[in-house]
């Protein structure tokens, strides 16, 4: 299918009109939020928010069912140690392991997320993304995760970039499409606003901002970006788009801070697993060694958590 | 799941529970007398006066009423000091004392950071990232300069002047004690310092620190009264250079008392300074530092950004963001890590903000303020804005010295420097451009002392501050700064 073959009332924004950023200033209010001080329960309730938030990750070369499989009993049982534990929002692997995930999460409601589109590099045609896609959702994926042409976007060539979007939002149908933008390679926060204005009215239901294979992966300052052009983009249309940092975050004080950012910037409307998401391979662990010490009062060992 | 009109929603939900700073490191006596030649005594009168917390309305502890007799007895150790110690040592043996005093002050940094916040209101995350680390800059950047100053100014001879009568605002009380203290004793001069009123404390725990540097006695004289003994140190026959922090009612008072003596004086006075912002601006980022032009330290900043100027274009955009960023804004106890704006000084203070608020109301403008709690005892005022308003206006004209922002729209550049430069004031500036080349441009206009571009309120010991018109007479900090307390020869 060619490019301008897509039908669609969707039109591509003037980028020229969003707004600059300015790094310095962007760099002082994420350094602000990260002197909020959280405690007791405030904090007991952010860290079992962000258990409920993660989209437990693997993707590798290396995947085989059965690694797949164990981290799916992950994701339904977290910590069986701690009573009244949410469980993640989705697992995310490779479009071949879809099937796998759903098979291991049959009758729990848990999201199987397959990244999409040539995963990392992009670096492929259109038919073959869309195949790729189609096949995923076809074996049971609940969300798309795709990644944008960065080349193309850096060379200027917005069009190519939103109209790819478009068609791989329709190869999805009704599941969720998160856009990764891989700010890593876009370089300046005037580049990931522009993305992710283009992203969100090309159809995404989510930005999310890396892969995990480039660094620098996820950042508080591309993700406070993200998150106030989220903001312009409800203002303007409407329209809630969801969140999704990735590859980086592994620490549940890193990730609070996250939640400070996001609350004192989208508000409450935001703060549930529907609108955000952290991308995450290990970050569930030092969250649930974080809530023990809320209830024990002592840290334990890295041994006593699951690590599948 | 849209709410109505598109508007983001910051009430319920997940909420930051308390996070106090502790208190049981602080240690305040239950009275303090006066510091002259090296030792606190007692005031001449008896007198003492009660310091009061502004979040609770409790008193803290009392402070000696130093009066005429005080203040002369202090300029006599000051001038002591100065003929048979400090006037006549090496000069980078005085700098070792004063680079003591500063790393005394970083040691003591969290005792100084609660004692500001619980005597003047302001949020300890305030006074332990600014105020303190601030001062103890100051120290260790004029301690540098007191065995240069034939660097400072090549070719002649900079000499001291003797005695320095300072008196320092309770906005910025141990940050304005260390602007006038550390490049007056760098030069060689010595002091009698007068703290304000509502906030002696932390100058008088600086005199514990000044003490505990062993600087000789009398070089540095900290003497706590209400406005009489400021007036007594300014005009005491034996003072040699005057500098002054505050209002501009005062400093025109004290300029008249100078007039026909033969006193150096500096004067920092009040302001009302223009931030600018353009269409072409980090709108969000603009959004940020409009924030923290007219809300830090709960606006009592004679540099604040009290007057928004937003073009046009951008201005529903402008205002809509930042009535959502002033939302998230905590209003409370300033010992909580978590507050961004604390109690207002004084209820004298408040009374004052809260009549400018009636006089915005009463010329028609439209005020709007955040909708956070505010605790019941205490001095509160939550995030003000005034918009629909113009040049003609007194909360456009006058210095509120409070969380109120006055908001006026423009079309072009030029229009913008003319109501910029439009008030009898002109401390201070902001412009907001992602253009690098009208930063130039509007700051070559600007008739203000500092103009910041895209960031405001930063401030370091190396860069000089002061003000045009009636924002005041010279220079404090950075190399300027040294000038006012030297007398310069062949």
């Amino acid at each position: 299918m060619a490019l301008n073959a897509v039908k669609t009332s969707l039109q591509l924004p003037d980028l020229s009109r969003v707004p600059a950023v300015d790094e310095v200033g962007v760099n002082e209010r994420v350094a602000r939020f990260q002197t909020r001080s959280i405690k007791t329960a405030s904090k007991v309730e952010a860290l079992k928010l962000i258990l409920s938030m993660i989209d437990l990750t693997t993707l590798e070369g290396q995947d085989t069912p059965g690694k797949v499989r164990q981290m799916c009993q992950k994701a339904i049982h977290l910590h069986d140690a701690l009573p009244d534990l949410p469980h993640v929002a989705a697992v995310c692997v490779y479009p071949t392991m879809v099937h796998v995930a759903k098979d291991a999460l049959k009758g729990h409601n848990i999201n199987i997320a397959s990244v999409a589109t040539a995963f990392p590099s992009g670096m492929s045609t259109l038919s073959v993304k869309l195949d790729d896609t189609r096949m995923a959702v076809d074996a049971g994926a609940t969300e798309i995760d795709m990644v944008i042409s960065r080349g193309k976007f850096l060379s200027g060539d917005y069009r190519y970039v939103f109209d790819e979007i478009v068609a791989v939002k329709e190869a999805c149908g009704d599941v969720h499409l998160k856009v990764i933008l891989e700010t890593g390679e876009l370089g300046t926060l005037d580049r990931v606003r522009r993305a992710s204005v283009l992203a969100m009215y090309a159809g995404a239901d989510f930005i999310k901002t890396s892969t995990g294979k480039i660094q620098p992966a996820a950042t508080m300052q591309v993700t406070l970006v993200m998150l106030q052009a989220i903001s312009d983009f409800y203002r303007e249309t409407g329209k809630m788009v969801g969140m999704k940092p990735a590859g980086g975050i592994s620490t549940a004080k890193l990730a609070v801070h996250y939640l400070v950012m996001l609350r004192e910037t989208l508000g409450n409307a935001w703060m549930t697993p529907e609108w955000f998401r952290f991308g995450a391979s290990t970050l569930a662990n030092d969250v649930l060694m974080q809530l023990m010490k809320q209830s024990t009062g002592v840290y334990q060992s890295a041994d006593y958590f699951s690590k599948d | 799941m849209a709410t109505p009109e598109n508007k983001l929603a910051f009430d319920g939900g997940w909420e930051y529970d308390p996070a106090p700073e502790s208190t049981d490191h602080v240690n305040i006596k239950k009275r303090y007398g006066l510091f002259i030649n090296g030792e606190f005594v007692a005031p001449e009168k008896g007198k003492y006066f009660d310091t009061v917390n502004p979040a609770t309305e409790e008193k803290i502890c009392r402070v000696a009423e130093g009066t005429e007799a005080d203040i002369d007895k202090a300029v006599k150790a000051a001038r002591e000091a100065y003929q048979t110690s400090w006037g006549r040592m090496k000069p980078a043996e005085r700098g070792k004392y004063i680079y003591r005093i500063a790393r005394i002050m970083q040691e003591r940094a969290r005792e100084f950071s609660v004692i500001e916040s619980l005597d003047g209101g302001k949020p300890i995350r305030e006074s332990r990232d600014v105020d303190i680390p601030l001062a103890a800059a100051h120290f260790f950047y004029y301690a540098g300069w007191a065995d240069k100053l034939e660097y400072a100014f090549p070719g002649r001879k900079a000499k001291s002047l003797g005695v320095a009568g300072q008196v320092i605002p309770w906005n910025f009380p141990l940050l304005m004690a260390a602007w006038k203290i550390a490049p007056a004793i760098a030069c060689g001069n010595t002091v009698v310092l007068k703290p304000a009123e509502t906030t002696p404390l932390t100058a008088l725990k600086l005199a514990e620190v000044i003490a505990d540097a062993g600087l000789p006695p009398g070089v540095v004289n900290i003497v706590t009264g209400a406005g009489a003994a400021g007036a007594a140190v300014v005009q005491h026959p034996d003072v040699d250079k005057v500098a002054f922090t505050g209002s501009t009612n005062v400093g025109r008072s004290i300029q008249k008392a100078l007039a026909g003596t033969n006193k150096k004086y500096t004067l920092e006075l009040g302001g009302k300074a223009a931030n600018i912002i353009f269409a072409d601006a980090a709108i969000d980022q603009a959004v940020e530092g409009i924030v923290n032009g007219i809300f830090f330290n709960q606006g009592h900043v004679c540099c604040a950004g009290s007057r928004l100027l937003v073009q046009e274009s951008v201005a529903d955009e402008v205002i809509a963001k930042l009535k959502d960023r002033m939302e998230t804004l905590i209003v409370g106890d300033p010992l909580d890590k978590n507050t961004d704006i604390g109690a207002i000084n004084s209820l004298m203070q408040l009374e004052k903000v809260q009549s400018y608020l009636k006089i915005g109301k009463a010329e028609g403008a439209e005020m709007h303020q955040s909708s956070c709690r505010v605790p019941k005892k205490g001095y509160w005022c939550r995030p003000t804005i005034f918009t629909g308003v113009s040049q003609s206006n007194r909360v456009v004209q006058e210095e509120i010295f409070g969380p109120v922002l006055a908001i006026q729209t423009f079309r072009r550049e030029d229009e913008a420097i003319i109501k910029a430069n439009n008030t009898p004031y002109g401390l201070s500036g902001g412009v907001w451009t992602d253009k690098g080349s009208k930063i130039f441009k509007m700051t070559q206009d600007m008739r203000a002392g500092v103009v910041w571009a895209n960031t405001f309120n930063k401030f370091d010991p190396t860069s000089p501050f002061g003000g045009y018109k009636e924002s005041g007479v010279g220079r404090e900090g950075g190399l300027h700064g040294l000038d006012a307390y030297v007398k310069l020869g062949a």
